[in-house]
This record gives C-alpha cells, sequence and structure tokens, in this order.
C-alpha cells in the first residue's frame, strides 16, 4: 500500500428530501488497500457506496474515483470498479462460464481475451468439472467465489463489496477472505462493508459512519488503542451507540 | 422436553435438506440452531412449525404429534420466518389486528404480552408496512408473532443482515421473553451468537454435528489451539499451511489460528518451523477454541470421515 488516493472524497453531502443521509463525508482510500466501510443499518452507507461507484449524483462535495470527476466522468468510473452485492450478483439461469463470458463482454474485454481468462478463472477455482452447471446449483460459498471473481475479472483499479460474506458459513468466509488478499496483492483496492467484526480486523483501515457521518477512521490496531477496548466489536458499539 | 425430533428427515426432489436429525429442545429456554445459509435451519423450523411433513420419523411439540396435531401445535406457536412476510399496503395497526383475530384474540387483550417491543413501533401504527425501515419490520413481525401469547415462539434468522448494535439488542429482548417463560427458539449464521443461548445446535449440510450447551461445545474442543501474530498475516497464513505437521491454518481477525497433526507439537516446535519459512519472532500463545474453531473442527471432522467411508 502506498499513500497515493485513488478514492478522494471530500464535503460529500447527499439530501433526500430533508433528510441528510451523507453529512460533509471527507476521506481517502490509497492504491492497493484493504478499506473496511463499516456503520450501523440506516447510517448512510449504502447511499455512499452507489454515489462512488457512479449509481447516484452527490447533492454537492468534490469526489474523485480512479482519478475521474465523479460528476463528468461517471461512464470511466464504471469500466475501472467492479462490484459485488451479497443478492444480485450472478445471473442463475446462466451456467458458470456463461456468468463469466457475459461480464467479460459487458467490460468490453476482447473474445478471444474473455475465452483465455475465463479458462485461467475456472482452472483457479477448481470448477472444471461444474464450469456447464447452472448458477442456481452452486452452493451459496461456491457462487460467492465466482461472484468475487467476476468481479474483479476486468481488473479493475477499485472493487466494492457490499456484505460480500453475509450467511457463508465460517471456513468458506476464510476462504473468501484470503481470495480478497489475493486480489489486492495485485494492487486491486477492496472497498468492503461488513457486519462481521473480525472482518473489520482484516482490513488495513476502517470507517465507522453513524448517523450519515464519518465518526472514526483509523488502521483497526489504533481504534482499538483510541476507545480503550480489545475488539472491533466494542469500538463499534461505543460508536453506534453514540448515534 | 418442549421439542422432539426423532430420525426426522426431509428432501425437495433430489437435495435432502434435513438428514435422520435426533434432536430435543428443553422447555423455557432460549434455543440456537446456528448454521451457515444451506444448513437446513429453515427447513428444521418449517417441520417444527407444522408447516412441512416430515418425509421420515416425528416431530413432537409440547408432547403432540406435528403432523395429527398440527392445528392446536400452531394455536400455541409464534412464527418469524426470515423472510419479511406481513402485507406491505397495511398499515402497522392494520396488520397485528389481522393476526391477533385469525388468533380469535385482539391487540388490547394481549397487548401487555406485545407491549415491550410494540411500544416503539405504536407512534407509527398508521404508517404502512412497506414504509417501515428494516428494524421497524422487524420489530412489528415480532409483534405479530407474539400478538396470541405463544408459549413456543421460533425466529428464522431475525438478526442475519443487522448491524452488532441492532442484533445485541434483538437478543436482550429475545431473553427478556424468555424470562417470561417463553420457549423461544432463534437461528443465527452468527457463530457468536451462541453466547447468547442457554443451549445450541450446530448444523451443516442437513446434519446436526453438535447440541449441547455453549460452555460444554467450547469446553469439548480438547486439541491444542495456537494463536499466531505477525506482521504480514496472509504470508504467514501460506508458510503455515506449507508445514508438514499443521492440521489446519485460518485467519482469524488480526492473528491466525492453528492446530497441529500431533498432540506433542508445541509452541517451541512452531516458532523453529516458521523460523525455517523465514518468519522471525511471530507472536504465538496458546488460546481456548470460540465458536467458529469449534464449528471448522466440527464440519471438518465430518469431511473427514466422510471420506473416509
Amino acid at each position: 500500500m502506498n499513500n497515493q488516493s485513488i478514492i478522494r472524497v471530500r464535503d460529500l453531502v447527499k439530501k433526500f428530501g430533508d433528510f441528510v443521509a451523507n453529512d460533509h463525508l471527507s476521506f481517502d482510500v490509497y492504491e492497493g488497500e484493504i478499506f473496511g466501510f463499516l456503520g450501523a443499518n440506516g447510517a448512510g452507507k449504502t447511499t455512499t457506496i452507489r454515489i462512488l461507484c457512479g449509481l447516484s449524483l452527490p447533492t454537492s462535495g468534490k469526489l474523485e474515483i480512479a482519478g475521474y470527476n465523479i460528476y463528468t466522468q461517471r461512464e470511466f468510473i464504471k469500466r475501472n470498479i467492479g462490484y459485488m452485492s451479497q443478492k444480485f450478483s450472478l445471473y442463475e439461469d446462466l451456467t458458470i462460464k456463461e456468468n463469466i463470458r457475459f461480464y467479460g463482454g459487458i467490460y468490453g474485454l476482447s473474445t478471444a481475451t474473455i475465452k483465455r481468462k475465463t479458462d485461467e478463472l475456472i482452472l483457479e477455482l477448481g470448477l472444471d468439472e461444474i464450469a456447464n452447471n447452472l448458477v442456481r446449483d452452486l452452493p451459496l460459498g461456491w457462487r460467492q467465489k465466482v461472484a468475487f471473481s467476476v468481479a474483479v475479472f476486468h481488473e479493475p483499479k477499485i472493487v466494492f463489496l457490499d456484505e460480500p460474506t453475509g450467511g457463508v458459513d465460517p471456513v468458506t468466509r476464510r476462504q473468501f477472505w484470503e481470495h480478497i488478499y489475493r486480489a489486492a496483492s495485485r494492487g486491486i483496492t477492496v472497498f468492503v462493508t461488513t457486519h462481521y467484526m473480525d472482518e473489520a480486523e482484516y482490513c488495513e483501515r476502517v470507517s465507522i459512519m453513524a448517523e450519515g457521518r464519518i465518526e472514526a477512521l483509523d488502521t483497526p490496531e489504533n481504534l482499538k488503542k483510541l476507545y480503550d477496548v480489545g475488539t472491533m466489536d466494542e469500538v463499534f458499539l461505543k460508536i453506534a451507540r453514540k448515534g | 422436553m418442549a421439542i422432539e425430533l426423532k430420525g426426522v428427515s426431509k428432501s425437495y426432489g433430489s437435495i435432502q435438506a434435513v438428514k435422520e436429525v435426533d434432536l430435543s429442545i428443553p422447555g423455557g429456554c432460549l434455543f440456537g440452531l446456528i448454521g451457515p445459509d444451506g444448513a437446513g435451519k429453515t427447513t428444521m423450523f418449517r417441520l417444527i412449525t407444522t408447516l412441512l411433513i416430515p418425509d421420515k420419523g416425528t416431530v413432537t411439540v409440547f408432547g403432540l404429534n406435528s403432523v395429527k396435531n398440527y392445528r392446536e401445535i400452531r394455536m400455541f406457536t409464534g412464527y418469524m420466518p426470515g423472510r419479511f412476510s406481513l402485507y406491505p399496503d397495511l398499515t402497522v395497526e392494520e396488520n397485528l389486528s389481522f393476526y391477533a383475530t385469525i388468533f380469535g384474540t385482539s391487540i388490547r387483550q394481549h397487548y401487555s404480552f406485545i407491549e415491550p417491543v410494540y411500544g416503539m413501533l405504536e407512534p407509527f401504527k398508521n404508517r404502512l408496512a412497506r414504509n417501515l425501515s428494516g428494524g421497524m419490520k422487524q420489530k412489528l413481525a415480532l409483534s405479530c408473532a407474539l400478538i396470541h401469547n405463544p408459549k413456543l415462539l421460533v425466529l428464522d434468522e431475525p438478526t442475519t443482515g443487522v448491524d452488532a448494535v441492532s442484533r445485541k439488542e434483538f437478543w436482550d429482548t429475545l431473553n427478556l421473553l424468555k424470562k417470561s417463560g417463553m420457549s423461544v427458539i432463534v437461528s443465527t449464521p452468527y457463530m457468536d451468537e451462541a453466547t447468547r443461548c442457554d443451549r445450541i445446535a450446530m448444523m451443516q449440510q442437513g446434519v446436526v454435528m453438535v447440541d449441547d450447551t455453549p460452555a460444554a461445545v467450547l469446553g469439548a474442543f480438547h486439541k491444542p489451539l495456537f494463536e499466531i501474530r505477525s506482521e504480514n498475516r496472509f504470508l504467514l497464513l501460506q508458510s503455515l499451511r506449507s508445514i508438514a505437521g499443521v492440521k489446519r491454518a485460518y485467519l482469524f481477525g488480526r492473528s491466525v489460528h492453528v492446530t497441529l497433526e500431533s498432540e506433542t507439537a508445541d509452541r517451541v516446535w512452531l516458532i523453529e518451523q516458521l523460523k525455517k519459512q523465514g518468519i522471525d519472532n511471530p507472536a504465538i500463545s496458546a488460546i481456548a477454541a470460540d465458536f467458529e474453531d469449534c464449528f471448522i473442527e466440527a464440519v471438518e471432522d465430518d469431511n473427514v470421515n466422510n471420506k473416509a467411508e
């Protein structure tokens, strides 16, 4: 990790009518970092993520994502990021192979590249025997691995993971994080939300949101020191209870 | 026993969701069914609440057979499904009245039972259910499950996707209900919530692997377990996996948890092995297992057994 900002947010405000969902957020995410974006339900996380992905415009504020302006270059932003959510990342009625090819096509990779990378990926995931099975028939843990691989298939600069491990068993959850580490070691910046507080410890830095504001942002170690507690769970409780 | 399952199996087509389960749940306790998505938790709950008929085996709820006596069982059972199942185009109060009417009661008659939960929601009683926040929907669903003062309350993953603070508050509420004498059964994918239960069953792939008090489950983990820390966790993890004699190595927060093949291998041996891998001065301590350690142990030993068969 170096200190080159890949996400730069200054005074981000997003209002829905009178409701202020994001209240003057300012933060940086550095290139190659695993950044945890935490907060209670309703704290405003989803609103921020939608803006960072170029899906929604801020009410005001200055934002640069992967070097692109959020107001004028959103199509470039979309091409340079990957996104995975717990819910709908894959087409259940397509096979594993078809899903991968479909996403490769959307991101404009050439047919030859898609073919080569698809074969590589299927081998890497150990899915060669079931590559032509429908995604619907895959166990959840496998689906999530495929969904993640699809999200980073076009080698984006940043990948956004919205609760990627919800409901997954402890072994698969850890294997998933090993995939995340591997992606980060290739230089992909990882922006991740989670309700598992042990996963907050896997991040290099975490921010914690409450009522539309970022209440804390630092390494897990520093946050625990700052709040004088032993676990991220306690840090989270102290901050979110305040809200 | 409040609930007894004997040799219960249930399949959907070729998928066996519940496999030969024997399980006894005592009355008046807070019971946790713990396991990941797809373990069979929801099927278990549907069998207990008489919504499904077992292919094999019997389910007995407070002495009543789930197939023959389903009507009686339903009258004293409150069920909160995992997915929000109320009427979005009715108001809060209309939803609650509807449930009360089904069970031949009224909001007024049983107000005291739902008051601790419904009290917070009452200021919004004229709001359409579809316009409630996630937390409020959950409170309404719980109020509806409680409106007939059930002696058995069954909640399917009420805390999934809920933040850590709200989860704690929800467990506090469940504890209150249990103290009032209700038998409460909850499923959850969050292993750490096991500590909030009087008894737990850990489930995976249709099988109940472990069934005991949380303390006994932790106590049954008798292999030496080490917590290891080093500057680069991912590198540490990979190094540990390449050491012959390391049985398992998994990330746990800032550290890696490790079990060894041999009972006699110890801290000193680990330090030596890691040094050969180029990792100097790792912080190693022997620790007690947590619920995730126990679950991983149960699952992987199970897999090993299956392979041996």
